[in-house]
């Protein structure tokens, strides 16, 4: 099928940018949206142009590095799908597609769809992790967690980091992200230890990155492609709560 | 790095994100309460000339404790409303560019259109307080009653709800509150994490209604006065 691309160009974080237009004459149904990409950028390189650059890395969507809005969504909109496992059989033959990168001021572009998501590593740095000594490795099963709370921060823990929640969110909040990781180690002996700090330090962490505030969209959820649960924010609520009393 | 060197006593609740999401999500249900309880008392008027007239006097004669509440709800509304418009500042600062395709997958107008519906609700408040409170010449019929010391609010709410511009004036008034309330019942909820994945759109579907409702209870004074079915 024959696809016309407007993908956003950009040389650097203080560049303008634009929307160019390519067109992708043969684009296979059974192609991914990145090896579609890789196509175009092919023909750029014959062609001795600058190819898009845009970020990806294990393309079976786990790795949470592909990060492209499409057509408006953060991954294309597709239920629980990552750029990289969208697969070209949901366009049709003459299909206008629009690319464009996260934008966000804490998500400088670094060149085209390419941006820095470092803030969300920030974030982690400041507070989503354990640091109090437990001793050797424990035997397996040895620390008693049920099954429910478990399969919950599981749940939680489904987050890749991609990035999506502050992409489709009207605020530019990170939220998602943040809930997701306090959720997942407050409800887990290991993690409940800091959970007060923990929750605070990664609050301000968000904040000073200039990342925006929640005010209860729910467009994280919709364009997550893990399908993290906005309950996890209502459990970084709570454990707000918590260590505010 | 800045963030490790936030102390704990920097940190506080007028500066947290979520701090004051819930300090937004506090004062705004005590606002809702208000707002149930101003539609109780206004449906008096449905009983006629006596039953409004008792019911103000009733509040009338509560005194030192009228201003108490007046400025209790003054309180409430400087701190959502000054809290609403950092929040809303500082989340248009977060996205200096937009994309140039944007599709919405979730939210609704009423979310995306919130700091539009509260300013509106803010310039009504401010109209219906000169209106009926402050009772600024010319604005209304105020009739003063030297017996209760007080205007007959009967005949100023009636002759008011006889003029279609007034209306009109509350009838829009009154949309926009629903428009706000619709999301941010529901908001409360999430915002206190009194929720969970099950409960959720329960509590979205109970917001509409309540803003529905709400809706409906306030026009329907305004309207049943223009078309003379309360006498």
């Amino acid at each position: 099928m024959k696809l016309t691309l407007h993908v956003w160009r950009q040389n650097g974080p203080d560049e303008e940018g634009r929307l160019e237009t390519y067109d992708a004459p043969a684009v296979s149904p059974d192609q991914s949206f990145l090896e579609m990409l890789d196509d175009i950028n092919e023909v750029l390189v014959t062609e001795g142009k600058d190819t898009i650059a845009f970020d990806h890395d294990c393309r079976e969507g786990i790795c949470g590095m592909c990060s492209q809005v499409i057509d408006g969504v953060p991954h294309g909109g597709m239920d629980r799908t990552t750029v990289c496992q969208l697969h070209m059989r949901v366009f049709n033959d003459g299909d206008e597609v629009f690319i464009e990168p996260w934008k966000a001021k804490a998500f400088p572009i670094v060149k085209d769809l390419v941006v820095d998501r470092g803030a969300l590593d920030t974030i982690i740095q400041a507070g989503g992790y354990t640091s109090c000594h437990t001793g050797g490795v424990a035997d397996g099963n040895a620390l008693p967690i049920g099954n429910p709370t478990a399969e919950y921060a599981m749940d939680a823990a489904e987050c890749i980091g991609c990035g999506a929640c502050v992409a489709s969110c009207p605020n530019s909040s990170a939220m998602l992200f943040t809930g997701a990781k306090v959720a997942q180690l407050a409800v887990l002996p290991q993690g409940e230890v800091e959970a007060k700090r923990r929750v605070n330090m990664m609050l301000e962490a968000g904040k000073e990155l200039g990342l925006g505030n929640c005010t209860n969209h729910y467009e994280c959820q919709a364009s997550c492609p893990k399908g993290v649960d906005v309950k996890f924010i209502a459990k970084l609520n709570r454990e707000y709560i918590k260590a505010l009393l | 790095m800045a963030i490790f060197q936030s102390s704990a006593a920097e940190i506080t609740i007028f500066r947290s994100s979520v701090g004051r999401k819930i300090i937004m999500a506090v004062t705004g249900v005590m606002l809702m309460a208000f707002v149930c309880v101003h539609l109780l008392g206004n449906s008096t008027v449905f009983f006629g000339a006596g039953a409004i007239n008792a019911y103000a006097e009733h509040l009338h004669s509560l005194g030192p404790l009228v201003w108490v509440f007046r400025l209790a709800m003054l309180g409430l509304f400087a701190v959502h409303i000054i809290f609403g418009i950092q929040l809303t500042l500082e989340n248009s600062a977060a996205t200096p560019e937009k994309n140039v395709q944007i599709k919405r997958l979730r939210t609704g107008f009423a979310a995306q259109t919130m700091i539009v519906s509260g300013l509106v609700l803010l310039a009504f408040v401010v109209y219906h307080l000169l209106h009926f409170t402050v009772q600024v010449p010319g604005m209304g019929v105020y009739e003063f009653n030297e017996a209760t010391h007080m205007t007959n609010v009967f005949i100023m709410v009636a002759s008011g709800f006889k003029q279609v511009f007034t209306v009109l004036l509350y009838v829009v008034g009154m949309i926009f509150l629903a428009l706000h309330l619709s999301h941010g019942f529901q908001s409360f909820f999430q915002t206190l994490g009194l929720n969970n994945d099950r409960s959720l759109p329960l509590f979205g579907a109970i917001s509409k209604v309540f803003g529905v409702v709400i809706l409906f209870g306030y026009i329907s004074i305004p309207l049943l006065i223009i078309f003379g079915l309360v006498k």
